[in-house]
């Protein structure tokens, strides 16, 4: 029982990172319906700003972790700028093939720059425990659940109760109708870029703790964020973290309980039989074309 | 028996009525026109007809056949060709393969023939380029067989998508607002290609239109619908009389 | 410009719409016979793999570009024809004999995906490909008594007829390029054919389509089981190219390389798979050519512009660190498939007909010709 709660938890800590990339997933998609495959590289980006800004030169962490999360939005608004801007409006897969490039791009960069090693941020919650009865809970995990669940609190007031919320909202619903009602469609989808990137940077920094920081750390994570936002229904933003969580539970369970081999591929099961019988995932809603 | 009919037909969507136990019959060889206000519920007969949605209740004969359980595709295979309001052509392809996507219920080749295009293949492709050449005259579309549906003007669109469901060789052919974005002289011609359709060719038309010349031109009958119901059925001129669709259309 | 004046339904039907087809396509073939006689065996090498991708980008050709279904998950398809091979050939199982069991098996595979991709849409089709890939590799990892798991798999030397085909030799190059044409010519054959245009249609509307009397579901799975085949015999031919064959090989980033095979080609004409394949292939001499003499060249024009021999040095040394540095190969292509993405969305295929077209219209081309529409309201959200 202890183990099961000591893997319960373990597993929500890392299903509120897959949740928090998932999140950026599902800002960019609802805002400009483009799928950012980049988005687990602009989290490793992200992480390695951090570790430049407390590692490197020494800032207080949260002072590097504010640094680093300001700098990664500027970079999600350039990234926009570059990247996305010229082809919003093309067919969707022609712009997951832009930022699958994109990924392939940051990965690389970041590797000749930082190099292809391991990197561990120290933060203030590196080793701390807390003990409720026999029940260990290192206060890295704990830290994780905390943010996230601030973080969420955040965005969805942001979302709810700001006009750049609503303007967002209504540019995702239908983004001429949008602009034809004044709404600067352009600024508001890069602001949403700056956001996600800014929520991936976070994400990169939270799961430092937890796991190293490497160029390809991005790459790992977003496949596995990638069915959490699917799980959740792609474009729902609790759907992300609820997904997010199930992925992380999942795996931490089959990792513990099931033989070797199926903690990385039971989300993917469990993602397949989801999808079977709700082909538009958890939280999603199924729309159709009018004829 | 009649040809084609509905029975007590329903679709809702939640606590909306789109259509409300609609019943009618088509006889062989008539022109039957939809009329009614906006959302009257007009399309979705169709789209219950080519089963894109599934009745809530209600049937559907055909031929004296049940087709209410029918898949979508083998709607067409029995002989139901229809065209759709906002146009659905195969954008990036050009006109003479989307016309020959029409002759696929008559097609009857195996994927193995295909892949090696062997002489039956071969044969039969030439049988559906005849048929879709009958009807590129009977349309007079000679002009734009090769060019791609992308570039062409919404007024061709229009005929192709019609000249595509008589490829089919249909029995029953629902026109969805045949007019709609036509100008003058093109619904002229659309007004008399349709009575064509029917003296020519033997097909039976099911047809949703809001011009009410067109209506008066080419219609044996007329049903008007309001809120998902059957207010009037008769004749055009008795269909316009009726004091529910005069009440329908002014608002009275 | 050539005008084609077309007196007979077969002008329509024929392969080679005109003459001149035949003299640039026996230039091509004529080229590619002697190949393997006069190019280093290095470069025949690599046309071997070009072969081979192109016949997968043939494959995926059919599904995403054709059927309009995205997959990120053919490197799975290309692993269990790879590995049909690997296993069946302990066996001495003759060449014929795998070959057309993995093209069968991998077909079956593919159909079995298909049916649960019948109701997935964009986003969630490519998911569920990725994730069925990831299982298919896991699988490869852990059914030790089949696959030697991570160990990988040794693959015998193919011999066909009681002769050995060496995997460097002309004659495997031969049996590539039979096998890259055959896919051609039949993909072709289907796109002639009813099945061929229900793909088309399916792509642009199903709704249409499906009124038009298409079975959507039916052709759906056939596509996938086409392509999935398509790419199962590719597989047998990588196996055998590299004797050497493991589940790292096959993972996401090969299923990524095959869908810029196509996306860098051009997804609208089977040309694309062809030419995505060459640009995809070559690449990588490309950058071991720049890797060594790109410093060199770049401190030459250095020099003659009149920088001093210190300077000359310094950014040969720069330039050269540069382009050893080890991601590179990453960072060049994310550029490219950008930059494709960007300025050339209708591929190197689409790039070629532009510059033709050019020269037909001289001097009245004008640049609105390809100019790209944005259609902001067209969600694919809804369909």
């Amino acid at each position: 029982m202890l183990d099961f709660v000591q893997q319960l938890v373990s597993g929500i800590a890392l299903g509120c990172v897959y949740g928090l990339i998932a999140l950026g997933f599902v800002l960019v998609y609802k805002a400009t319906e483009v799928v950012n495959f980049a988005q687990g590289d602009l989290m490793m980006l992200g992480g390695f700003f951090a570790f430049t800004f407390i590692g490197i030169l020494g800032l207080n962490y949260w002072l590097g972790f504010a640094a680093a999360v300001i700098a990664m939005a500027g970079f999600g608004m350039l990234a926009e700028r570059a990247v996305v801007r010229p082809i919003l409006g093309y067919p969707q897969f022609s712009i997951i093939m832009a930022t699958i490039g994109l990924g392939y791009f940051l990965r690389s960069i970041v590797g000749m720059i930082w190099g292809t090693d391991d990197f561990k941020i120290e933060t203030p919650f590196s080793d701390g425990v807390l003990r409720i009865g026999a029940l260990v809970l290192a206060h890295d995990k704990l830290s994780v659940i905390a943010a996230t669940i601030i973080l969420c609190a955040l965005l969805y007031l942001f979302f709810n109760r700001t006009t750049l919320g609503t303007a967002m909202r209504a540019s995702s619903e239908n983004m001429l109708a949008a602009y034809y009602m004044g709404i600067p469609v352009k600024r508001v989808v890069s602001i949403v870029w700056a956001i996600s990137a800014a929520v991936a940077t976070a994400a990169g920094v939270l799961l430092a703790p937890i796991t190293f920081i490497h160029s390809n750390v991005g790459l790992v994570l977003g496949l596995k964020a990638f069915p959490a936002a699917v799980l959740g229904g792609f474009g729902s933003i609790p759907g992300a973290v609820v997904g997010g969580v199930l992925i992380g539970v999942i795996e931490s369970m089959a990792g513990f309980y099931l033989p070797q081999g199926w903690k990385d591929v039971a989300p993917y099961i469990v993602l397949l039989v989801v999808l079977l019988l709700k082909p538009e995932g958890l939280f999603g809603v199924h729309m159709r074309k009018k004829v | 028996m009649s040809y084609f009919r509905a029975d007590n037909l329903s679709l809702h969507f939640g606590g909306l009525k789109a259509v409300d136990s609609v019943s009618f019959a088509v006889e062989k060889g008539e022109i039957l026109s939809i009329i009614g206000p906006n959302g009257a519920g007009k399309s979705s007969i169709f789209n219950l007809i080519s089963r894109i949605y599934p009745p809530t209740s209600g049937r559907i004969f055909f031929e004296d056949q049940d087709i209410t359980q029918q898949p979508a595709y083998d709607i067409a295979k029995l002989g139901i060709a229809r065209t759709f309001q906002n146009i659905e052509l195969f954008e990036n392809s050009s006109v003479l393969s989307n016309l020959l996507v029409g002759r696929h219920r008559h097609s009857t080749t195996q994927l193995w023939q295909e892949f090696l295009f062997l002489p039956s293949v071969r044969a039969s492709e030439k049988v559906h380029r005849r048929r879709v050449e009958q009807v590129i005259e009977f349309l007079d579309l000679e002009a734009y067989r090769d060019k791609l549906i992308s570039g062409l003007p919404y007024g061709v669109r229009k005929v192709i998508e019609l000249a595509r469901a008589l490829c089919s060789e249909p029995k029953l052919i629902l026109l969805d607002e045949p007019s709609s974005g036509l100008n003058v002289e093109e619904t002229t011609d659309m007004s008399f290609w349709i009575r064509d359709m029917k003296t020519e060719l033997g097909i039976t038309v099911l047809m949703v239109e809001h011009d009410m010349s067109l209506v008066n031109r080419v219609s044996d009958r007329v049903i008007a619908l309001n809120y998902g119901r059957v207010i009037a059925m008769g004749t055009p001129s008795e269909v316009q009389r009726h004091p529910d669709v005069v009440a329908a259309y002014l608002g009275a | 410009m050539r005008f084609l004046f077309k007196t007979d339904y077969e002008d329509d039907i024929r392969l080679f719409p005109h003459s001149g087809h035949f003299v640039s396509y026996g230039i091509l073939l004529a080229f590619l016979v002697v190949a393997p006689f006069v190019l280093s065996s290095y470069l025949v090498s690599q046309l071997v793999f070009v072969c081979i991708y192109a016949t997968v980008g043939v494959g995926l050709m059919i599904l995403s570009g054709f059927t309009g279904q995205a997959s990120l998950g053919h490197a799975a398809f290309l692993a269990i024809g790879a590995y049909t091979a690997g296993y069946l050939q302990q066996y001495d199982v003759p060449f014929l004999v795998y070959f057309l069991a993995a093209g069968l098996l991998t077909g079956t595979i593919g159909a079995l995906v298909g049916f649960p991709a019948l109701r997935l849409q964009g986003i969630y089709l490519v998911i569920a490909t990725i994730s069925f890939a990831f299982i298919v590799e896991e699988v490869l990892a852990r059914w030790e008594s089949v696959t030697h798991g991570n160990e990988g798999m040794r693959v015998k030397t193919l011999s066909m007829f009681g002769f050995t085909v060496p995997r460097d030799g002309p004659t495997f190059y031969f049996l590539c390029l039979g096998v890259l044409i055959l896919a051609i010519i039949g993909t072709l054959n289907l796109l002639r054919s009813p099945t061929g245009r229900a793909f088309l249609a399916i792509r642009d509307s199903e709704t249409a389509a499906r009124s038009m009397g298409v079975n959507v579901s039916l052709y759906k799975v056939k596509s996938f089981a086409i392509s999935a085949a398509i790419t199962g015999f590719a597989g047998v031919l990588f196996a055998h190219k590299l004797s050497f064959i493991s589940p790292e090989m096959f993972t996401l980033l090969l299923s990524i390389e095959f869908i810029i095979v196509i996306l860098i080609g051009g997804t609208f004409s089977l040309h694309g798979a062809v030419l995505g394949a060459i640009f995809l292939v070559m690449i990588d001499p490309f950058l071991t050519y720049l890797k060594d003499d790109l410093p060199g060249i770049i401190a030459g024009v250095a020099a003659a512009f009149g920088a001093g021999s210190a300077t000359v040095a310094k950014i040969q040394s720069n330039v050269a660190a540069v382009a050893s540095a080890n991601g590179l190969k990453g960072a060049i292509y994310g550029v490219i498939i950008v930059l494709f993405v960007l300025f050339e969305p209708l591929g190197l295929y689409g790039r070629w007909l532009k510059i033709k077209l050019f020269f037909q219209l001289f001097p009245l081309y004008k640049r609105a010709t390809f100019k790209r529409q944005k259609i902001y309201v067209k969600s694919e959200r809804n369909r």
